[in-house]
């Protein structure tokens, strides 16, 4: 063993490995790495690929659980449904080409999680996206927005998967950092998943798809896991997405599962043939050979590196046994989809590159993946709030029909009507709630030969995250299981993307550490078990880190979607009332964002008595008596009452009077309050139910405004108003 | 009773328009490469976007082998019912008067809309009564119906705008609110909005079964 000094060659600090880790590459080969092996370390020992900021923090999730099928390490994670169903599912990150290229990076940030849940042979079902943007004052923000939402819609509308919610945020930290988080559910027979372990020494590997090209070279390293820089041009970096070719190729994969024709399946995702290649023989404990020269390529003359590196799009990887291997062809040509064996799985337990026969590349399949240096985050909790205070755009002293007026107008209040209908949210003839119908998404099982419902919702708020890293996070997983129970659903997994900023930095790494600490506790609490996703680091622009923003989407089931009561206030004289252990507070609070200010600390959690509220809400909107649904969130009980009324076509008159008065009542936020109306009966019965858990009876559904006494506030607007300014303002904003 | 529904590459609504038709007779998917239609009573052509629609929306699916035997198949009188991307193959392929233009907004555009029934004489629309109101969700960035005023003209008289958006409902900007034709015959039809996703009251309403049902007892009766 002789290991090289590193100042030697400074090749391997542009692709973003350090001295040391080269040190490292140089002793685990016994030799000094050549172009494509330096190349391909460089990708699997990136932030993106090899998570070396992040695996041992996302150690201490919770991973188990009665529905859990398939884990965090695979594609993606599965939950038994029922009826024999499992459903998959995972969220990803493409912010940083989103940031550089809006309507190809989010369009290929959906295309790559299409493919994790084809990959282990769930039927894509539905998609969500959450979204965050600087704010809408500034053109470049509008500018993302709308092209996010249009390449988000190009690839989705096109390959037929509706999409069926999420959720868009505005707040200036993400001004030079945008995110895009693409969430996919996948149904499958549980029998038909399949991992993504190579097996079978001598079998076929057989590349499906597009052909290879010099797009995305080198994304995983260069975009996604280091700083945006705004002086280089990194659009050669960006891949581009074409729907029509993954349309071909899912349907062939999922026809060549039903078939039994494949032993394993894995999608070329971030640091292409590379990844995909060196993970399958890792889980396999085997060896693969490429042949490089049999790929097939877009442009003539790329190196044997690039083609290892390359991240075009619509490709899949997959091991065929010999005997088979004509009729995947036969299948792939019925489909339109190319298909080459580049390649052989070998008992070597390496990864060799061969270019038309001759060795260009040699690595142990270990040192690939699991070599990958882990680093200890060096945390440092902040003295004080690390972010600027937002500009101020309402006046501290407005009255409380101006206030809320401002809130239901505000771009993170408003209606994302806007965006939404740029999807197509039906195909599949599934969807029961659509995006803006609901608290949560929901979609029927019976089309694939299941009983009831699956709900899904996918939140996030950095604001209160960055006010608060512990609790903000834990709010994050008892808002996705707060909308679930507002359509009657128990979760059975989640999924989450952990979008922070430069974690070598100690602010950022003390952000890190206590939001996962905050998701692990609620988890916990609430027994849903983390089944996978994704880690985005290094979000950071010329002005800082963007907020820390842990996004967490929520899977669960529901017996009878016949019973899914709306949002909305339904019925003339229905009794109101709010359910829940609710505290209202101000700090990170949307009323504060208008008014300039952020805060610190957020009030502590009763998770316990969260977890009691939510079996409450569930249970009351599974017996079908009540009329409505909705929970408290962003704009407080004000904002959520004044929904009820939008959604319903009703006004309301509510007295709600409970510690001190005004604005912390009408529009403080907190996890668990909801929203319910329903006859006098009903919700007198369920109050007999609600135990130690919050309820109060709060006013009457009726008249044509929405009338408030809290405390010594008072309001009264026309539902008409509230709805004008909830509609017009996104719409407005953007013309 | 046996529908058939056509399955390009692309195509994203034919499953969804399987079942609809299973709700009211059998039903089968007739593959592009196919030039026998199995001896289907009746011819789907679904939406989504055939062949990647990278070119004009249907312009290279009217070329495909099974579009042979489905204009054969009409010119015979066989009914056939082209449901938005289905709806521009058979303006591309001639089988219906007029074109499809991108939506004045230039956006993909998903809303329920109202259709107002215009004419209940026909193999599509025999199970509703003029001026019924269907509420049918529409999906799609090029649907503004277009043709040159005498045709128009003609078609109104003929009575082959079957299908029109209700007053306020026609977002995409089609000539004279026009969501649905059909052909001098009456035996072909086409419509922007998509029936096969409004025949379950869980996804938001039935309406779209009327269509379907039309089909089933138009073809009993023949």
């Amino acid at each position: 063993m002789n290991p090289v000094g590193a100042a030697a060659d400074a090749r391997h600090r542009e692709l973003g490995l350090t001295d040391s880790e080269y040190d490292l590459i140089c002793e685990r080969l016994g030799r000094e790495p050549n172009e494509v092996e330096l190349a391909v370390f460089s990708l699997m020992w990136s932030e993106h690929c090899g998570y070396k900021h992040s695996k041992k923090l996302l150690r201490t999730l919770p991973t188990e659980g009665p529905a859990v099928v398939m884990g965090p390490g695979e594609n993606a994670g599965a939950v038994d449904v029922g009826d024999g169903l499992a459903v998959a599912f995972k969220v990803e990150s493409h912010n940083h080409p989103s940031a550089v290229e809006p309507f190809q990076g989010a369009a290929t940030g959906v295309g790559g999680i299409l493919r994790d849940v084809f990959a282990i042979g769930a039927r894509p079902i539905a998609t969500l996206d959450s979204l965050r943007f600087g704010e809408l004052d500034s053109e470049r923000s509008r500018f993302l927005l709308d092209r996010a939402v249009a390449g988000i819609g190009h690839y989705g509308n096109s390959i037929g998967v509706a999409t069926v919610g999420g959720e868009i945020a505005f707040e200036h930290p993400y001004e030079h950092n945008c995110l895009v988080n693409a969430m996919c559910l996948g149904i499958a027979p549980r029998e038909r998943l399949i991992r993504s372990a190579a097996a079978g020494v001598g079998n076929h590997l057989v590349l499906l798809g597009a052909r290879t090209g010099r797009d995305g070279i080198g994304g995983a390293s260069v975009l996604a896991s280091a700083e945006l820089d705004e002086d280089e041009d990194k659009r050669p970096s960006v891949q581009i997405g074409d729907p029509f070719e993954e349309k071909k190729l899912l349907e062939c994969c999922l026809e060549l599962l039903d078939r039994g024709l494949l032993a394993s399946l894995q999608d070329l995702g971030a640091a292409g043939l590379s990844s995909s290649s060196s993970e399958m023989a890792s889980k396999g404990e085997v060896g693969i050979d490429i042949d490089v020269s049999k790929v097939p390529l877009r442009e003539a003359g790329m190196e044997p590196f690039e083609i290892m590196v390359s991240e075009s799009q619509e490709r899949m990887l997959c091991v065929v046994e010999p005997p088979r291997l004509d009729a995947v062809l036969a299948t792939c040509t019925e489909w339109e989809v190319r298909a080459t064996v580049i390649g052989e799985v070998t008992d070597s337990r390496r990864l060799r590159v061969l270019d038309d026969g001759e060795v260009v590349g040699d690595m142990p399949v270990e040192a690939l993946v699991d070599d990958c240096p882990l680093y200890d985050l060096e945390p440092e909790r902040p003295t004080r709030q690390i972010y600027p205070a937002p500009r101020a755009t309402l006046r501290d002293d407005a009255s409380p029909r101006d206030k809320l007026l401002a809130l239901l107008a505000s771009p993170g209040v408003a209606s994302k009507r806007w965006a939404y209908e740029q999807y197509d949210s039906v195909v599949g003839s599934r969807t029961v709630r659509r995006a803006g119908a609901g608290d949560a998404a929901v979609l029927m099982l019976a089309p694939d030969g299941g009983t009831g419902a699956i709900a899904v919702a996918i939140d996030g708020n950095g604001r209160r995250v960055a006010v608060d890293p512990y609790t903000g996070a834990a709010e994050a997983v008892l808002e996705c299981a707060f909308n679930l129970a507002c359509v009657g659903a128990e979760p059975l997994g989640l999924t989450n993307c952990l979008n922070f900023g430069n974690p070598e930095k100690p602010h950022i790494a003390w952000q890190l550490i206590e939001a996962v600490r905050g998701l692990g506790d609620a988890c916990r609490e609430l027994g849903v078990p983390v089944v996978g996703g994704n880690v985005s680091l290094y979000n950071e622009g010329s002005e800082g880190p963007i907020y820390p923003t842990p996004v967490v989407g929520m899977v669960g089931s529901l017996p009878d979607p016949a019973r899914v009561p709306g949002m909305g206030f339904a019925r003339e004289g229905d009794t109101i009332a709010l359910i829940g252990s609710f505290t209202h507070s101000l700090p990170g609070s949307e009323l504060w964002k208008l008014e300039g200010r952020l805060g610190e600390g957020l009030p502590e959690l009763d998770l316990a008595s969260h977890a009691e509220a939510l079996e409450i809400v569930r249970a009351a909107v599974r017996s079908g008596l009540i009329s409505s649904a909705h929970d408290v969130s962003d704009g407080g009980l004000a904002c959520a009452l004044a929904e009820c009324c939008i959604a319903g076509g009703l006004g309301a008159r509510v007295e709600y009077h409970h510690g001190e008065g005004g604005d912390e009542l009408l529009f403080g936020e907190g996890p668990g309050g909801v929203v319910v109306s329903g006859t006098h009966e009903a919700l007198a019965d369920l109050a007999t139910r609600a135990g130690e858990v919050g309820f109060a009876m709060i006013g009457h559904v009726g008249g044509n405004s929405l009338e408030i006494a809290a405390g010594a506030a008072r309001l009264n607007l026309p539902v008409v108003d509230l709805r004008t300014a909830w509609e017009r303002a996104l719409p407005d904003l953007l013309s | 009773m046996k529908f058939g529904v056509v399955r390009f590459p692309g195509s994203c609504d034919e499953v969804d328009a399987l079942r609809a038709c299973e709700r009211f007779g059998d039903a089968e998917l007739l593959w592009h490469h196919d030039r026998d239609l199995h001896q289907v009573d009746a011819v789907i052509v679904p939406g989504g976007f055939s062949y990647g629609d990278y070119l004009r929306a249907g312009a290279i699916a009217r070329f495909s082998p099974v579009m042979e035997s489905v204009a054969e198949f009409a010119q015979g009188g066989g009914p056939v019912l082209g449901i938005c991307n289905g709806f521009q193959v058979l303006c591309e392929a001639g089988l219906l008067p007029g074109a499809l233009l991108p939506n004045k907004t230039l956006r993909f555009v998903f809303r329920q809309v109202e259709l107002a029934v215009e004419n209940p004489d026909t193999p599509f629309t025999r199970a509703c009564a003029r001026g019924d109101r269907l509420s049918i969700p529409a999906k799609h960035t090029t649907g503004r119906y277009y043709a040159p005023d005498e045709m128009l003209d003609e078609l109104e008289a003929n009575g082959q705008v079957v299908l029109r958006y209700a007053p306020g409902q026609n977002f995409n900007g089609a000539l004279r609110d026009i969501a649905g034709v059909t052909n001098e015959a009456a035996n072909v039809m086409g419509l922007m909005p998509h029936p096969e996703h409004a025949v379950d009251p869980l996804t938001g309403s039935t309406d779209g079964g009327r269509i379907f049902e039309s089909l089933a007892t138009a073809a009993v009766a023949a």
